[in-house]
């Protein structure tokens, strides 16, 4: 069995939740091996990401360049390929930054690459066997990866839950001298902000969706407080558009954003074609609405009859008493 | 006529026993002007004055050249004194209303300016031709009177008899130069208005009588993408619709020249109503004057200029529901449709659709339906909620054949509430005995609003589809639920079986009997009936709906103040459902509060889409409870024995 | 500018109910109906705004079969100079990286400056853009969102990351990027564009043409798909009940095990 490596995303001397992730998945691929981090990166919030991993993985790589100050994928990738042992496993969480970096980095190390994995059967011989989805979420598959020669693997963000932490007794291992030198021909310049009112609701993992039943614009920020509370955005249906209550890239329908979350609350939302023609991917969907007979809960999962004016803000509260 | 001459082709020649009947309606008749009583009555007066004043001002021209002269007395003196003062009149009322400015009248400033200075110096120019002829008639009369000839006597009362009075005591050297003067005046003034009136409103005057004969006579059918070119040669068209003012027929640029600028389209439009960048009127003379500052009376044309983005934007020509609102006012029955079909035509053509409308042509393309459902589920509504137990409905597959076709169309077979529409509709063609079936998944979408958003070729595929089907099928009739289907299946469609809408044959299924009704079981509730715009103003079936309800015993029901060739858009069917365009609130919504201030608790419609943008308007308008939404077949089903 | 778009042809998702076949190792694919991989689609759009404005031709390049060719044809309807298909039996059961290499085959016997794939396809595995970039030896960035042209060979791109946020770069040409849906509005294609290609010809690549390595085809696959199988789908809402309390509770724990609270 290869050395199991998991690149750590972190920002601000925090590491991701994905690292924690990334630590469970590993175990699932190889219960006896304890799985290495590689954290790239510069200076002191290198240093803090470093340390607080010690807690999670027995050994934590450390790659510190100045050029790998701002996570680059293009470079981070370089130093990978100069750092890691040829054969070895590694892990990395799918999304923004690891589909930039994974499909070359496996092409680099030669190895094999398995991206948005969210189940793990275990190592057959030669071979890994795991779990993906496709068509939006509608079918799974079983996937066969050999990974005689390594293999690079993305893993979905929340598909593992993440071990309880032990005690710090990890080791941290400076690799920054095997790093080489790094140039690229993609530079970074800046990171512009979304605008605020500017949100894109289809880059967020839960949308808490508002209908009619919310009643008035002055009764939106109910959804917001709970938006937040979960790590996501609110978005709505037509009607709240209509009534200029909110911005129209906030519509989800087939006239307005097709959004692809992996949780969407349908609040007051009587659940139309047109707004349901804009929810894709399968997520899991919560509907709540006063009405009984509201189609939306044909579609959903979860249905709850009940005033979002009330039961929001309850919900909010709990979430955040926990 | 340069314009013109460049135009496309257009074939007004024919028929020309019913062009004439209509240019006697119409134009002679006046027949529109009425619709606004006031401005109407004015304006019939108006024209029949010049009518008679044609006469007098051809033999009044004939007077500078001969050598006596005198204008005819009698009958026709008498008329023509009481035409000019009438006329004189009117134009007096008329400047007056210009200053007080109704509302219709206005122009946006994005439009452009207000022709106000204009109408109103036309209109005092006319007045002062009246007033010409006036004096020279009295100043005649005076000095003859004063000279004791005999003379013609003046019609009592008219302006010449009271200026002739006030002219009584006038010395004749005065009446003598009066006399010249009115008649170089009235020559000068006319010659200068024919001039003139070809650059304004007021050359309606002299193009009216074209653009009304050559008006359109089909009702409720596109033009073809270019006249002359069959469908199978279209492929050899270079360019689809229209994108320059070149490529308008000739008879649409006759009807830029011929706007009088009345701003009644506009005023009935319902886009228009409801914020829209929409205006009919201004879609005209905005072509016009592009016209004027392309072909001016001196100078080179200019040509081949883009007419979207430069004087129209895409969202006014995607803002038309096509409903035909403007056609129908129109006292010159200037067209609009095919010039909005025309240049939608060229939109699709560059690929200028907007992305909200792209997802639905796609889903038809590859489905044959805009939702995007699978082929295999058309008929799943046949048995959704059990209905099989209640109504059997046979899908048509060649044999055995049945008489009728009931063509459900797109929305009815796989939108969850309006699906009922289509089992109400089963239910009764059941009930009155008739042997129908559907076609199911061999039926695709008719086409209608493909065609008119511009996908002619799309269209056209469907059509082929379809019309195979339905030959295949055997029928000999078609019934449908859905007036946009029925439309397509009467004017768009050719060699199939004759079509009628469900409220035609519910009217007849109770005339003869096969159809009883109970009474309501709530007889506190007042209904009103919205004429959808593809049954009703472009089908001209108003009657049946009503005499359906009506037969209800003990249905209370009440007109809109909007109603017949007057209804007001729901909103739109088909594509219209898709487009998302700039408005400051919704048709529909306007619609069920013009049924709540006729005094309705319920308002009936006989179109799926209707019943689409009825329910929406209620919750929108917050009239949940107050205001509910039936369709005509669903309510007879309800109320059938 | 050069330009060299990589399309998928995939099923459509959207209302399409993606079922097992009867032997379980594929989906039914009898009532679907298949189109451009939508990202793609937003690739030839933006590299055909990139040539309106700079000149060039853009490109469209697919691997598969003759059923591939209509994806093609419609984006030459949408205004693409040339297309080509890269089809051979010895193609049939590529991993991504196959296709990847079967690509850089093809690119190498070209001059393109830019190459455009779309962020993911069906599989969502958002793999062949990067894989491509690596083997040519190019830059390459994914999830862009828009895209201007520099002097001097160079592009300044934007990509998108979490919370609406940008990250810009400028990069070096030639380079290989991933197109992200919304970068663009992409124009009409009608039935009357399509048709008027209808009866242009397709150059197809084969394997001989393209003297590709050992990483195309079934055999030299390293990812493999054993079969598909369905996760557990449900009918209508479960109502949950109780008072609100106690619904919270269990709606709180159901929203943890969905990812939707961490």
């Amino acid at each position: 069995m290869a050395r199991i490596f998991a690149y750590i995303v972190h920002k601000s001397g925090v590491a991701d939740d994905s690292a924690a992730e990334l630590a469970a998945a590993a175990r699932q691929i190889d219960a006896a091996q304890s799985p290495a981090a590689v954290v790239t990166g510069w200076g002191a919030d290198l240093d803090a990401v470093c340390e607080s991993l010690r807690s999670t993985f027995s050994e934590v790589w450390k790659i510190a360049h100045e050029a790998l100050a701002y996570p680059n994928a293009e470079i981070v990738r370089q130093a990978l390929v100069n750092v890691l042992p040829a054969g070895s496993l590694v892990l990395v969480p799918h999304a923004h930054f690891g589909t930039d970096l994974s499909p070359g980095l496996s092409v680099k190390m030669k190895a094999a690459y398995v991206p948005d994995v969210v189940g793990i059967d275990g190592v057959d011989g030669a071979a890994l066997k795991l779990v993906r989805q496709e068509f939006g979420g509608q079918l799974s598959a079983h996937i066969r990866c050999d990974i005689s020669s390594g293999a690079v693997i993305s893993i979905r963000p929340g598909a593992f839950k993440a071990l309880a932490g032990g005690a710090a007794a990890g080791q941290v291992v400076d690799k920054s001298s095997s790093a080489g030198t790094l140039v690229s021909k993609r530079r970074y310049l800046e990171t512009v902000a979304a605008e605020t009112g500017d949100v894109d609701i289809t880059k967020y993992p839960v949308l808490v969706s508002v209908g009619r039943g919310i009643q008035e614009p002055d009764n939106i920020p109910i959804a917001q407080e709970l938006a937040d509370a979960l790590g996501g955005a609110v978005s709505c249906s037509r009607p709240v558009v209509d009534a200029k209550w909110m911005a129209k890239s906030r519509q989800v329908g087939s006239s307005g954003q097709t959004v692809k979350p992996k949780v969407y609350l349908a609040c007051g939302i009587s659940g139309s074609f047109q707004h349901l023609a804009g929810i894709k991917g399968n997520p899991f969907i919560v509907a709540i609405n006063k009405n009984p007979k509201a189609p939306i809960f044909r579609a959903a999962d979860i249905g709850i009859v009940a005033d979002i004016l009330e039961f929001l803000p309850e919900l909010t509260q709990s979430i955040r008493e926990r | 006529m340069t314009p013109l001459l460049r135009g496309e082709r257009d074939p007004r020649f024919d028929r020309p026993w019913t062009r004439l009947g209509r240019l006697l309606k119409f134009w002679f008749g006046q027949w529109r002007h009425p619709r606004y009583l006031a401005a109407g009555i004015v304006h019939i007066f108006l024209f029949a004055g010049f009518m008679v004043l044609v006469v007098h001002t051809g033999l009044f021209m004939a007077l500078g050249t001969s050598a006596h002269p005198s204008m005819p007395g009698g009958l026709y003196a008498a008329i023509s004194d009481y035409a000019a003062t009438i006329v004189f009149i009117c134009m007096m009322a008329l400047i007056v209303r210009r200053l007080l400015k109704p509302a219709r009248y206005a122009v946006p400033a994005r439009y452009g300016k207000a022709h106000t200075a204009d109408a109103i110096f036309l209109l005092a120019l006319i007045a002062l031709l009246m007033a010409a002829d006036g004096v020279f008639e009295g100043s005649l009369a005076a000095s003859q009177a004063a000279l004791r000839v005999p003379a013609e006597s003046l019609a009592i009362f008219s302006m010449p008899w009271i200026l002739a009075r006030a002219l009584v005591s006038a010395p004749l050297p005065m009446l003598a130069n009066l006399y010249l003067g009115a008649y170089l005046v009235h020559e000068l003034a006319f010659f200068f208005l024919l001039c003139y009136r070809p650059f304004g409103i007021q050359f309606h005057v002299e193009t009216s009588l074209f653009t009304v004969y050559f008006a359109k006579l089909d009702r409720g059918t596109v033009k073809p993408v270019r006249w002359g070119v069959p469908d199978d040669k279209l492929d050899q068209v270079k360019s689809f619709g229209v994108k320059t003012f070149e490529d308008f027929t000739w008879k649409h640029m006759l009807d830029f020249y011929s706007c009088a600028d009345c701003g009644r389209c506009s005023d009935q439009c319902p886009a228009n109503a409801v914020g829209r960048p929409l205006s009919p009127r201004f879609l005209t003379t905005k072509a016009r004057d592009y016209a004027f500052r392309h072909y001016p009376m001196f100078g080179a044309a200019g040509n081949g200029h883009a007419l979207v983005g430069e004087i129209y934007s895409e969202d006014e020509i995607w803002s038309c529901t096509t409903c035909g609102a403007c056609e129908a006012e129109c006292p010159l029955l200037v067209e609009y449709i095919d010039k909005i079909v025309d240049l939608r035509r060229g939109l699709v053509d560059d690929g200028k659709v907007p992305q909200s409308l792209q997802k639905p042509l796609k889903a038809l393309e590859s489905r044959g339906n805009p939702f995007g459902k699978m082929e295999k589920k058309k008929a799943d509504w046949i048995k959704n909620n059990g209905f099989q137990q209640s109504c059997t409905v046979r899908i048509l597959n060649g044999e055995p054949a049945a008489d009728t076709l009931y063509f459900v169309d797109s929305i009815t077979s796989f939108d969850d509430r309006i699906q009922a529409i289509g089992r109400a509709t089963a239910k009764i063609l059941d009930k009155a005995g008739e042997n129908f079936g559907i076609l199911g998944a061999a039926e695709k979408d008719s086409g209608h609003d493909v065609r008119r958003f511009g996908e002619e070729t799309l269209f056209m595929a469907l059509r082929e589809h379809n019309t195979e089907a339905i030959q295949a099928s055997g029928v000999r009739r078609i019934v449908t639920s859905d007036p946009h289907a029925f439309n397509a299946l009467k004017h768009d469609y050719k060699d199939v079986p004759p079509v009628e809408h469900i409220s035609q044959f519910m009217a007849r299924a109770v005339r003869e009997g096969h159809i009883k009704l109970n009474a309501v079981e709530n007889g506190n509730n007042v209904y009103t009936y919205h004429d959808p715009c593809y049954l009703g103003r472009h089908n001209g079936v108003y009657d049946a709906p009503r005499e359906v309800l009506d037969a209800v015993p003990g249905l209370q029901r009440v007109e809109m103040a909007r109603s017949r060739d007057r209804s007001f858009c729901c909103g739109g069917g088909g594509l219209a459902l898709f487009y998302e365009p700039t408005e400051t609130e919704r048709m529909g919504v306007k619609r069920v509060q013009m049924a709540a201030e006729a005094g309705a608790n319920v308002i009936v419609t006989a179109c799926p889409f209707c019943m689409v943008n009825m329910e929406d308007a209620i919750k929108v308008a917050g009239m949940e409870g107050k205001m509910a939404a039936i369709d005509l077949a669903e309510l007879v089903e309800k109320q059938m024995r | 500018m050069e330009i060299l778009v990589c399309a998928k042809r995939v099923p459509d998702t959207s209302e399409n109910e993606i079922e097992l076949n009867a032997a379980g190792n594929d989906i039914e694919r009898g009532d679907l109906v298949y189109s451009v991989n939508e990202a793609d689609n937003y690739a030839v759009e933006e590299a055909l705004e990139i040539v309106e404005r700079t000149g060039g031709t853009v490109t469209v390049v697919t691997v598969g079969d003759d059923d591939d060719e209509e994806i093609l044809r419609r984006e030459m309807a949408m205004g693409a100079k040339q297309a080509v298909l890269l089809s051979d039996e010895a193609f049939e059961g590529s991993d991504g990286r196959g296709i990847a290499s079967i690509l850089a085959a093809f690119v190498r016997k070209g001059h393109y400056e830019l190459i455009l794939t779309g962020v993911q396809a069906d599989d969502g595995a958002a793999q062949v853009g990067g894989m491509l970039a690596a083997m040519l030896d190019c830059p390459f960035a994914s999830l862009v969102t828009s895209i201007e042209v520099l002097e001097g060979g160079k592009l300044k791109i934007g990509r998108e990351i979490e919370g609406g946020n940008k990250e810009l770069y400028e990069i070096d040409l030639p380079c290989v990027l991933s197109i992200q849906t919304g970068i663009n509005e992409p124009r009409y294609v009608g039935m009357r564009g399509i048709r008027q290609v209808a009866s242009v010809p397709i150059p197809t690549l084969h394997k001989a043409d393209l003297g590709v390595n050992g990483f195309a085809g079934k055999a030299a696959a390293r990812v493999t798909r054993t079969d598909y199988f369905t996760p557990t789908a449900g009918h209508g809402a479960e109502m949950l009940t109780g008072n609100h309390d106690e619904i919270i509770g269990k709606l709180i724990e159901l929203l943890k095990s969905k990812g939707g609270l961490t």
